[in-house]
């Protein structure tokens, strides 16, 4: 993980009068419902630590009510905290002053709303160039950056029109624009796009980390959907009646859930278009670096393979089989004596590599852009992956 | 007298007693309006100035050059040839009727007095949107000002100020003042709480976004306030003329008193026909001015 930019550490919130009067309650690890039924007060948070590292998508999710939106709050101080604390590069944000907030605000984050949160009395143009205007930045330059954004987000030409003039998702494009104006480093992101229909919203989630590609912003990204958190997240937090139940890697929560509250989420997840080639593929198991066919035929034998991966310097060059090499002419290892197996890139979704693995008698290479043999895959690692890989799944 | 009358008739204070207190309050009254009445009556005259000028400019003017200036007003804001064609021809049947001089003080101080309640009833809704305590105070204060008769307090106004123009606005105000206060405070409060808070997260100060957000949010809501203060102002435009307001309320007063039918219906029709054009200009004003806001296709 890069360097930690944002901490959160032993955060709790209770809603209600006196929330301190209830924190006793809370420590003892009395459930939500209970401290509810007794003292009328909502435990919004419990005892969350987590950092999030610079330049990450950092998934929360959780079902509704289990204090997503709470928590992506206290990073902009939207609402404060009960106990705990939050640092942004090392800056503790409960010392700042009333004025030092307002200057955060402007120009360290920025965030987009589920239901979008424009103003509709003013025109598109406006509610993208909304957060400069609040810096006090002048009319030309704050236009200006605000066209290009609004271009950015496929919106050019809109600028005039109100709010209420355009579709879900392009306000939603709006709100994207508006956050992406201010160059704000964090962008909050809370339930962005849980309002938008299927298609928009999976078009709206490939522009999103199109533009983080180039802008390498620290994304605080709130979902209830788990193929979007898997879709869109370097790492991804599961809440659950405002804790934190599980923590890591995409990979790791679909194959590892940490509880049955996890296991049920993961339960529907298509695991194929879930995941890439590079989180299941194992190391190469039989690299041939001669180009001697006895050579060749000796490290096939040692590792106990029919097939090896043929790389030399300039990267993987093809498949060889045992078969082939057995009953081969020359001495030197030719393009002739290579199978037609197509490599496949590590990041291609397992749902497209599936056919290609099952025609395939060997693993199929997995091969970078630049050409290097990363690993291969194998029917067993899909099948294992496919087919349960937690027992939980069998359920 | 051990019995048990009290069971039959109700247990009435003293006599006396209650002859006591009234003297009492209406004597420190008195005293009030007898030491402070004065200083009262002058911290008014700016405004009373300001009223005698805007009539005698409305009275003074020539009758076409009034047509042309109100008319030009209600289409800038209105934008409609209909109303101001509309508004042109109540001004000439006015005119023609003989009511024209009435009409114009009835219209100045109608104006003074919506500006009046404007000024003072923004602030005051605004400050009851932000505290929930505020509200709790002013709510039956507002429940009192618009229920109580309005005769009972032209009685300390008038105690206080004699007859005249200024208690005629106080009580106008007075009367008019609530549904300013109240739709302020409501639009206010129903502004959608996530347009708020991206204006808080973007780090508005709350000045930015009391006038960037909050007051252009709540403005339809309180336009219809200020549309029902102008409707009520007028309303009491007759009562306020019992306590010597100039306008189309005195001739009614008269027609009253003296049983001229046809006076008090055409004064009458004056006063509609201003009430009709103040509702009609000021629904289209706000109509004009926040066509985007409404309809918006999500949320
Ligand atoms: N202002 C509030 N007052 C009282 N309870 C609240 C408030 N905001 C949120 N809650 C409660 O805190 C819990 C978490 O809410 P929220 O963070 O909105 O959940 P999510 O965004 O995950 O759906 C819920 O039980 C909710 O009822
Ligand atoms: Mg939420």
């Amino acid at each position: 993980m890069a360097e930690a930019l944002i901490r959160v550490e032993g955060l709790y919130k209770v809603f209600g009068k006196d929330p301190a009067s209830v924190m006793p309650l809370v420590r003892e690890g009395r459930s939500k419902d209970d401290i509810l039924a007794e003292t009328g007060h909502t435990v919004g948070l419990k005892n969350i630590n987590l950092k999030i590292g610079k330049g990450e998508i950092y998934v929360i999710m959780g079902l509704s009510g289990s204090g997503k939106s709470t928590l992506i709050r206290h990073f902009n101080r939207l609402i404060d905290p009960t106990e705990g604390r939050i640092l942004i590069e090392g800056v503790d944000v409960m010392k700042l002053s009333p004025k030092e907030l307002i200057a955060f605000r402007r120009y360290k984050m920025s965030m987009v709303f589920q239901r979008f949160g424009l103003m509709p009395h003013r025109t598109v143009l406006e509610n993208v160039g909304y957060g400069l205007a609040i810096q006090g930045s002048d009319r030309n330059s704050r236009n200006d950056k605000a066209k290009h954004w609004l271009e950015a987000v496929g919106l050019a030409g809109y600028g005039e029109q109100y709010p209420s003039q355009l579709s879900g998702g392009q306000q939603q494009r709006v709100g994207l624009a508006r956050a992406l104006c201010t160059n704000a480093e964090i962008l909050l992101m809370d339930e962005a796009f849980s309002a938008l229909d299927p298609l928009i919203r999976s078009e709206m989630q490939d522009q999103l980390l199109e533009l983080q590609q180039k802008l390498h912003k620290t994304i605080i990204f709130i979902t209830h959907d788990l193929d979007e958190a898997l879709r869109l997240g370097d790492r991804i937090a599961i809440l659950k009646d405002g804790a934190l139940v599980q923590e890591g890697a995409p990979v790791d929560i679909l194959l590892h859930p940490a509880d049955d509250y996890v296991a049920a989420f993961v339960r529907d997840v298509n695991r194929a278009r879930a995941l890439t080639v590079e989180t299941v593929m194992t190391p190469a198991a039989c690299c041939i670096n001669s180009d001697s066919v006895r050579d060749a035929l000796a490290t096939l034998e040692s590792a106990g393979r029919d097939y090896g991966f043929y790389v030399t310097q300039a990267g993987y060059q093809g498949t060889l089989s045992r078969r082939r090499l057995e009953s081969a002419s020359g001495e030197h290892i030719d393009s002739q004596l290579l199978e037609a197996v197509s490599p496949v890139s590590p990041d291609a979704l397992i749902e497209t590599v599936i056919p290609d693995t099952l025609e395939t008698p060997g693993p199929l290479p997995v091969v970078d852009k630049d050409g290097q043999l990363q690993g291969e895959l194998s029917r067993a690692n899909l099948v294992e992956v496919l087919g349960g890989g937690s027992d939980r799944n069998a359920a | 007298m051990a019995d048990a009358s009290w069971l039959r008739e109700f247990p009435e204070m003293d006599r006396m007693d209650l002859l006591e207190i009234r003297k009492t309050l209406d004597t420190a009254y008195r005293e009030f309006s007898r030491s402070y009445g004065d200083a009262i009556e002058s911290f008014f005259d700016p405004l009373l100035d300001f009223l005698i000028w805007f009539e005698q400019l409305l009275i003074n003017s020539p009758w076409w050059a009034v047509i042309l200036v109100v008319t030009a007003l209600v289409y800038s804001a209105t934008r409609s040839w209909k109303l101001s064609a509309g508004v042109v021809i109540s001004f000439l049947l006015i005119g023609y009727f003989g009511m024209w001089e009435d009409t114009m003080s009835t219209l100045s101080i109608i104006t003074v007095c919506t500006l009046m309640s404007i000024v003072l009833g923004i602030p005051i809704g605004i400050l009851m949107a932000r505290s929930d305590r505020v509200q709790t105070v002013v709510t039956p204060v507002l429940d009192i000002m618009q229920t109580m008769p309005a005769f009972v307090y032209l009685i300390p106004v008038v105690m206080l100020l004699g007859i005249g123009k200024i208690p005629g606005l106080i009580a106008v105000v007075i009367y008019a003042i609530p549904p300013v206060i109240r739709l302020t405070n409501l639009g206010i409060r129903l502004v959608d709480p996530e347009v708020m808070e991206a204006a808080t997260a973007y780090g508005a100060s709350p000045m930015q976004r009391l006038f960037g957000v909050q007051l252009p949010l709540a403005m339809p809501t309180i336009m219809a306030g200020i549309n029902q203060t102008i409707m009520m102002a007028l309303a009491m435009v007759v009562i306020a003329s019992m306590i010597g307001v100039k306008g189309l309320g005195q001739p009614v007063l008269k027609s009253i008193t003296n049983q001229y039918f046809t006076l008090g219906l055409f004064n009458g029709l004056a006063i509609v026909a201003l009430a009709i054009i103040f509702d009609r200009v000021s629904q289209a004003y706000a109509r004009r001015t926040q066509r985007h806001m409404k309809g918006g296709r999500n949320g």
